[in-house]
């Protein structure tokens, strides 16, 4: 079982990333990520609604038919974004000021359904608990990356306002990489979105590829 | 399912079978309606707060306290603007005396509404105009933004009049203010709105900054 769980962890966060490798949930993935700050929130907030969700269809999976699956997926995730979007207005406020227009956006981002209906519908909570939040954890580094690159080129920053989302000590990685008025504009356009996710599949797809040739070089993997 | 003609033959185990889907569905929803009206609950009063907090931010940055000794937030007073539209109007007072009103107004960018709230002392003078909410392109429409330039600051202290009505406009409308490289669009949907606040200022003084 804890080789499970350790596929599990390895497929949300590289082997089967949201963003990188099914290419899901591209709409917060560009539109939200013009600085890597955004992107980590954005990040964090569908992590906890795809582990909330996630735990609940598991709970509940016995007693889901199949043909009214789909609607009641759907009531969950929105439950649970209706639930974050509501704390964090009250508790979160900063954050919210930020994220709020986006975080109902996270009912109409597919991954989540798509994890409940691969995953969640057919294993126990606590492994369904785990692939949503590192599922969620994956997307969340994908985001900070897509909005990291976006953030460097376009505007010129690393992590600007980190410490309005975490708390003033977080001020100290708020960096400067280029001068002001270097920025590519393009970049935290949308555009940029496109072009820097697109490069970023790429990457990934050329580390997978490079990982794969070597092993086979080495003689090192066992035919499946 | 897959062959028609097993369907009508037992339309009591289908009723029944629609029947369980349609309670399994309302249970989800009456469960999730449940724990959804109680965070409502939890939240509201906190939620109330903030946004208050957020008015009163945007206030302060437009009404210097040294003016008033009242909360403008609590203040308010409603007033039809020439649009017919409704304009909230948070009054500062000294010693009861109405010294300034601020309202917010509206103009309209390259890519969409821009709200903004704006200040301005019971004499006409512009106390200080902000931008509250607006889409403009970054890097050349957000200047409009107090913390990306001080345009908007250049304002402060101008009136109707000073300079005259027909220079509220950018330089290349033939106006007196500076537009931005690369951005005239913005600057000028800023300026119509400040200036249909001036006069919106203009033709309900009395009622702004009479008494009660």
């Amino acid at each position: 079982m804890a080789n499970d769980y350790k596929t599990i962890v390895r497929d949300g966060l590289w082997d089967n990333n949201g963003v990188f490798s099914m290419l899901l949930g591209m709409c917060p993935a560009m539109a939200m990520t013009t600085s890597a700050t955004n992107g980590f929130g954005m990040g964090l907030a569908t992590a906890a609604v795809m582990a909330a969700s996630s735990y609940l269809v598991a709970v509940f999976r016995n007693r889901i038919t199949q043909e009214v699956r789909i609607p009641v997926y759907i009531l969950i995730v929105a439950a649970m974004v209706t639930l974050v979007d509501l704390a964090m207005n009250a508790w979160m406020h900063e954050l919210y000021k930020v994220l709020g227009l986006f975080i109902p956006l996270i009912v109409s981002n597919c991954l989540p359904l798509a994890r409940l209906e691969a995953f969640a519908a057919k294993s126990p909570a606590l492994p369904s608990l785990v692939d949503g939040l590192f599922m969620g954890i994956g997307f969340t580094i994908a985001l900070t990356a897509i909005g990291a690159v976006r953030e460097i080129l376009g505007s010129g920053t690393l992590f600007a306002d980190a410490s309005l989302l975490l708390g003033p000590a977080f001020k100290t990685i708020e960096l400067r990489i280029l001068p002001a008025d270097m920025g590519v504009l393009m970049m935290i356009l949308p555009p940029g979105g496109f072009l820097v996710t697109g490069l970023l599949v790429v990457v990934k797809r050329l580390l997978d590829l490079r990982a794969g040739k070597e092993i086979q070089m080495g003689g090192a993997h066992s035919v499946a | 399912m897959n062959s028609p003609d097993t369907i009508p033959a037992e339309p009591a185990a289908i009723q029944s079978r629609t029947l369980m889907h349609g309670l399994i569905l309302g249970g989800f929803c009456l469960g999730f309606g449940i724990v959804l009206a109680v965070t409502d609950r939890l939240t509201i009063a906190d939620i109330g707060a903030r946004a208050l907090e957020d008015r009163q931010n945007s206030l302060s940055q437009v009404i210097p306290d040294s003016i008033h000794d009242n909360n403008p937030v609590t203040d308010t007073l409603v007033v039809k603007n020439a649009r017919d539209k409704e304009i909230t109007v948070y009054r500062a007072r000294k010693e009861g005396r109405v010294t300034g009103v601020a309202y917010e107004i509206y103009g309209t960018g390259y890519a969409g509404e821009i709200k903004l709230m704006m200040g301005i002392a019971a004499d006409g003078k512009l106390l200080g105009v902000r931008v509250l909410a607006h889409k403009e392109t970054p890097g050349l429409g957000d200047k409009i933004e107090e913390k990306k330039g001080d345009w908007i600051l250049r304002f402060t202290g101008l009136s109707l009049g000073d300079p005259p009505a027909e220079r509220w406009k950018v330089k290349k409308d033939g106006g007196d203010f500076d537009q931005f490289a690369g951005a005239t669009i913005t600057p000028r949907g800023v300026m119509v709105a400040i200036r249909s606040g001036l006069d919106f200022f203009a033709a309900n003084k009395a009622k702004l900054t009479g008494g009660s």
